[in-house]
């Protein structure tokens, strides 16, 4: 079979993933050659017959890998030409060729049932959704393994799909310049007379991590900042990540400071973090490791603020963890939730096990504090962990969702993302490579950003009228986030996507999600702008699984989303009673004048 | 009331159950006859009602003053402090008192006067019409009739006056069978499926002789099987765990009746052990009973079924323990659910569930009749046949049809309300929440079906407090007979017709009743499916609950929304007259 290259496929219709779980079921034919077997046991086995139908039983929220094979199926078991210009007339087909990445792909062959040998390939995909290949003919199914295999581990970031991806729709607002720094700071006019906009890092030169625009106390000049950033974990010293309008207080983030064994200090960032406390007030540390790492952290060079040298400022220490401990607990959350044939027991016991409600419980805990000393103590508070790239930015921005109401809204909220997690240097890249299938320890993956999201749905359940968005919105950046076709999350910080070049070679994600048509999709129609603070409940009781996510491809949601659609129904209805009675109201009003122009002569 | 030594204490704190801080509020406390009030300083008022009281208890004195901790059975848990021993000592004991009545007559639905006169409380009483509700199932007919035999609770006291049985069954089948079941409760028709024929009959355990047999009762067995002509193959439900039930499991065998046929597929994993037990215990039943192999002829007709729900005393300390984790202060996600895994509750929830789709696919898929049988035939298996009703009839889950549902598998058949609730002070060991688990499983399939069911949460809710409040006649005593004999329809009044003028509430407003209209509901039980329902544990724990309600902002647009197509309606005809009468004039 001749190898692949992803620009040869680049036959795009408009992606368009939909919630739920839409599996059209093709009555059975022997005679067809694939056999698609959804791995759950909730489902029929469905049978197709060429590619197109295997395109198009293929449930609309696909990430890459699964198209990944398709590719290679529809190149050696038929004709590509003619099947191309079927799926060009076909609408609403999620097909992304190109370079995705299973997170494990198992070859499987099994002994036919019927005539001639048949393959089996199992691929589990970093959406958590497990499909199965029944395909007839072993060379066949080698061929198609090896090209899923060839295509979903490519070496070069230039290599996959965004850089092949052509745009189907018409670009309205580039994405790429949405939220640009300056404009950001610009809604912080009232902050201007005490903070600036910095230009220090604009080679990447003080900071890899930081973007090239950065928000300092006006007070410290670029000099200072290129030395705190030495004392300061990857050259990130503390910039403003929040300001909060009610009272002036703010949020920054940082890295560790590089205290070590020793104790060393650095006066530059005691004046810098100085500079933010008004007179007489007093400020928060959030520490987002326990005291006991941090302390470990001295001996690799790390650390923690001292207090004697920062006497306006208290510090907490709070326990979120990180990097494989959450990839583990992804890894068990997803296993239990795929066993369909567990006990009650075992089920609650391995919910346990995976340790990802606590971690949800422990976020959404700090990200409260750090709230409630700002909101409630009126208080300014720093926020680090050890990098400053994971923990501290759920903090801040779920800290940002529960204080700034502008945060819940659809644009605010990619604002945000854009703000706390791709100009902050979250590397995307190295943590989402991976998802919950993946065997091979390594250090960066992680599930930091899928955190994040699920406690952003903890809130939405809870406030479910405060958001403009909805559940859709946030399943549709977990996808994006691990496997897309915009360039948006590519590259670990602000400096690699700029040599990547992705603003010129690739569409931003934005570019297509703000599209009116994307944007009602993503659209709660409960919303309702609501400019208090929202405290979420950190209950055990009142958190619960994200099922929208884990349990997607192990239920039926039919009855769900019929529900959900009745409900939005009902407002829609709701909306049109209401302009047809003010519409017959005014009608009636000018009848009557008229009524009474005509009578009073 | 001779209970009640102080009616006011003042400067009392509540205190808030889950707060860390140990918030409080401070107000005062009144005691009445029915009722404990608190009225906090912001004038808001906290009822208790003192049948919903489950424990009192005092703890030890603390600087601030003396607390006071209640437990109710609607799961409110209120926690005051009383600055003064002396009154927190006497409220206490009036509580003791007032919370456990020796008499029926001193509950208070023979005190409550919602200001009605006897023919509306007759009209109220007369609402749920159960010879209606046999008439709409479709009987009698001509393989169902009415039984005269229990007209004066002569052979069952715990069964209603108006029984339907098969028409071939005789009065001496019937007399003949009564005594080989536990309290005289023979196999009688619950639910009857018009399309595929088919019944579900329930009954108790037989009396367990070694070697008993009953003619009369095979009989009957047969003429159940009989009366359905889609299928004359029936089922046997025990809805009892098999461990438990060994020794009687034996003497089925001896009497040669059952033969496990297991055809679902939902019971795989028992196969294996199943054919081996049924082998160890064929031999020792065949043993003793002199026999060397059964006759077929006597048993081909019947497949037997465990099912696996745990009795009355395992739920009882289930939910002790569920609501033991629950009530912790600051718990730790990791021992919230442990402590759900150990308190078993969902497991049994999901038995319950299971059981009953095994009921309702039995009758659906086979048009197979089921006999649904436990111990006494009223805690289990009143939560399997209601539940596997609802699965099968679109009309049990609309608010009337639920009335009835529980009327007719609940309340009529016997299910001890009285002594599962603990309405009076007696053996705590009879107190259970099965009706609560029955609430529950209606619960999840509102959960995995929200349009199927007109009423909403808000209804369980409601009908789980009045349960225990004995504020209604419905639920008090344990029996029919009982009822008639405390004359509850001349001194008591009838829930129903107040939860029906208070409809609106309790209406569902994504329900559709065409969607899911004819259809058998096939709940998915893999258990990730079922999850805590706060909204009844944590239902008074405000803080624990989402900020905003989808469900209630939906509901009021739903009634706004008829107000506005009223509207429109007066507005197009107001304009119509006004341009008519321009018409009109010159």
């Amino acid at each position: 079979m001749p190898s692949l290259l992803p620009h040869d496929l680049c036959h795009e219709r408009n992606a368009s993933p939909a919630p739920g779980n839409p599996v059209p079921v093709i009555p059975n034919n022997v005679s067809d050659k694939i056999l698609l077997l959804p791995h759950t046991h909730t489902h029929k086995s469905l049978i197709v017959s060429s590619s197109k139908q295997l395109l198009a039983v293929y449930p609309e929220n696909s990430l890459l890998c699964r198209s990944s094979c398709l590719v290679g199926s529809a190149s050696c078991v038929f004709s590509p030409g003619p099947i191309w210009e079927e799926l060009r007339a076909t609408d609403k087909q999620q097909f992304r060729p190109g370079a995705g990445r299973i997170g494990q792909r198992e070859d499987e062959l099994k002994v036919p049932r019927f005539v001639g040998p048949l393959g089996t390939i199992i691929i589990k995909c970093k959406d958590f959704r497990i499909i199965q290949l029944d395909i007839p003919g072993m060379e066949e199914c080698l061929n198609i393994a090896s090209s899923i295999e060839a295509l979903s581990t490519l070496d070069s970031i230039t290599l996959m799909y965004p850089f092949f991806y052509r745009p189907m729709f018409e670009v309205i607002e580039d994405g790429w310049h949405s939220f640009l720094p300056e404009q950001e700071f610009e809604l912080y006019s009232s902050a201007i007379s005490e903070w600036r906009l910095s230009y220090v890092n604009k080679e990447f030169s003080v900071c890899p991590s930081y973007p090239p625009a950065v928000i300092v106390p006006k007070a410290i000049d670029d000099d200072a900042l290129r030395k705190v950033a030495t004392f300061r974990h990857g050259g990130r010293f503390p910039v403003l990540s929040y300001y909060h309008k009610k009272n002036g207080m703010v949020i920054m983030r940082s890295g560790q400071p590089l205290t070590g064994t020793n104790g060393r200090r650095c006066k530059e960032d005691e004046k810098l973090i100085n500079a933010t406390l008004r007179a007489g007030k007093r400020g928060y540390i959030i520490d987002t490791r326990p005291l006991n790492i941090a302390q470990q952290a001295r001996a690799k060079g790390g650390g923690f603020e001292q207090e004697a040298h920062y006497p306006q400022w208290r510090r907490i220490h709070k326990s979120i963890d990180r990097y494989h401990i959450l990839q583990e607990s992804l890894i068990k959350l997803v296993e239990s939730c795929n066993d369909q044939t567990q006990n009650m027991d075992r089920w609650l016991s391995k919910l346990e096990a995976s340790n990802w409600l606590t971690h949800i419980k422990e976020i959404l805990t700090t990200a409260c504090l750090a709230a409630q000393c700002l909101d409630r103590e009126g208080a300014s508070i720093l926020i680090h962990g050890t990098e400053g790239t994971d923990s501290t930015l759920q903090v801040t921005s779920l800290a940002q969702i529960i204080l700034e109401p502008r945060s819940r809204t659809i644009r605010g909220f990619e604002a945000l993302i854009e703000r706390e997690w791709l100009q902050a240097g979250h590397p995307f890249q190295q943590r989402c490579a991976q998802s919950a299938y993946c065997n091979s320890k390594q250090k960066w993956e992680s599930p930091v950003f899928l955190l994040f999201l699920d406690c952003v749905w903890q809130i939405l359940r809870q406030f479910p009228c405060s958001f403009e968005f909805n559940e859709n919105f946030l399943i549709m950046l977990f996808e994006h986030a691990y496997a897309s076709q915009f360039g948006t999350f590519l590259g670990n910080n602000e400096s690699e996507r700029c040599k990547l070049k992705l603003q010129q070679k690739t569409m931003s994600l934005w570019s297509w999600v703000n599209r009116p048509s994307e944007l009602s999709k993503f659209t709660n129609p409960l919303f309702e702008a609501n400019n208090l603070v929202i405290w979420p409940s950190v209950a055990p009781q009142s958190l619960q699984l994200w099922e929208g996510i884990f349990l997607r491809w192990n239920r039926s949601s039919k009855y769900l989303d019929e529900a959900y659609e009745e409900m939005v129904n009902i407002i829609e209805y709701n909306k049109e009673l209401q302009a047809k009675v003010n519409l017959l109201r005014r009608q009636l009003a000018e009848l009557e004048t008229e009524d009474g122009v005509q009578e009073s002569p | 009331m001779e209970h009640i030594r102080t009616t006011k204490v003042e400067q009392v704190k509540l205190l808030d159950r889950f707060s860390t801080s140990n918030k409080s509020l401070t107000g005062t406390l009144y005691l009445t006859a029915t009722h404990l009030l608190f009225i906090d300083a912001h004038q808001k008022e906290t009822w208790i009602l003192h049948h919903h009281i489950a424990s009192v208890e005092k703890l030890a004195l603390t600087t601030s003053g003396c607390p006071l901790v209640i437990q109710c059975k609607n799961f409110r848990t209120v926690h005051f402090i009383v600055p003064r021993e002396r009154d927190c000592h006497d409220i206490y004991n009036s509580l003791l008192q007032l919370s456990k009545q020796a008499k029926y007559e001193d509950l208070y639905a023979f005190s409550y006067n919602p200001k009605q006169n006897d023919a509306e409380r007759l009209r109220g009483w007369e609402l749920i019409d159960l010879a209606e509700e046999y008439k709409r199932m479709g009987v009698p007919n001509s393989n169902w009739q009415l039984s005269d035999a229990n007209r004066e609770y002569k052979i069952c006291e715990t069964y209603p006056r108006e029984l339907y049985v098969p028409r071939i069954a005789s009065k001496p089948i019937i007399v003949g069978s009564s005594k080989f079941r536990s309290k005289g409760r023979f196999p009688v028709l619950s639910y009857y499926h018009q399309s595929k024929e088919a019944a579900i009959c329930r009954c108790s355990q037989p009396l367990s002789g070694f070697s008993a047999r009953c003619l009369e009762d095979e009989h009957l067995l047969q003429a159940i099987s009989k009366a359905n002509p889609a299928n004359r193959y029936m089922y046997v439900m025990d809805t009892r765990p098999r461990h438990r039930v060994q020794s009687w499991w034996a003497t089925q065998k001896d009497i040669g009746r059952i033969i496990v046929r297991i055809s679902s597929k939902i019971w795989n994993d028992e196969k294996i052990r199943e054919s081996d037990e049924k082998k160890r215990l064929n031999a020792m039943a065949n043993r003793a009973a002199g026999k060397g192999y059964e006759n077929e002829d006597n048993y081909s007709n019947i497949r037997f079924q465990f099912v696996g729900i745990e009795n009355i005393h395992v739920m009882r300390s289930s939910l002790q323990k569920l609501l033991e984790v629950n009530g912790t202060k600051g718990l730790s996600v990791n021992d919230f659910y442990s402590g759900l895994e150990s308190s078993g509750w969902l497991r049994h929830i999901k038995a319950v569930m299971d059981a009953a789709i095994f009921l309702a696919k039995a009758i659906a898929a086979e048009s197979a009749s089921v006999l649904v049988h436990c111990s006494d035939g009223w805690d289990r298996t009143s939560q399997v046949c209601s539940l596997g009703s609802l699965l099968l009839d679109p009309y049990y889950r609309t608010i009337r049809g639920f009335m009835v549902l529980i009327e007719k598998d609940w309340i009529s058949f016997g299910h001890k309300f009285s002594e599962r609730c603990g309405h009076l002070d007696g053996d705590p060991k009879e107190v259970s929440p099965v009706f609560t688990q029955f609430l529950e499983c209606v619960w999840h399939l509102t959960e995995q079906f929200p349009q199927a069911f007109e009423f909403n949460e808000a209804f369980l809710l409601q009908i789980h407090e009045h349960i225990h409040s004995c504020q209604f006649g419905n639920f008090i005593g344990n029996c029919q007979k009982e009822r008639e004999e405390l004359k509850l329809k001349e001194k008591t009044y009838s829930l129903w017709p107040f939860l029906l003028d208070d409809q609106k509430k309790y209406l569902n407003p994504l329900y559709s009743s065409q969607s899911q209209k004819s259809a058998v509901l096939e709940p998915n039980t893999v258990s990730f499916n079922f999850k805590f329902w706060r909204n009844m544990y944590h239902q008074f724990d405000r803080t624990l609950h989402p900020r905003q309600s989808v469900f209630n902002i939906i509901m009021n647009m739903n009634e706004q929304n008829k107000q506005l197509e009223k509207d429109i309606k007066d507005l197009e005809s107001a304009g119509l007259l006004l341009v008519g009468s321009q018409v009109r004039r010159p």
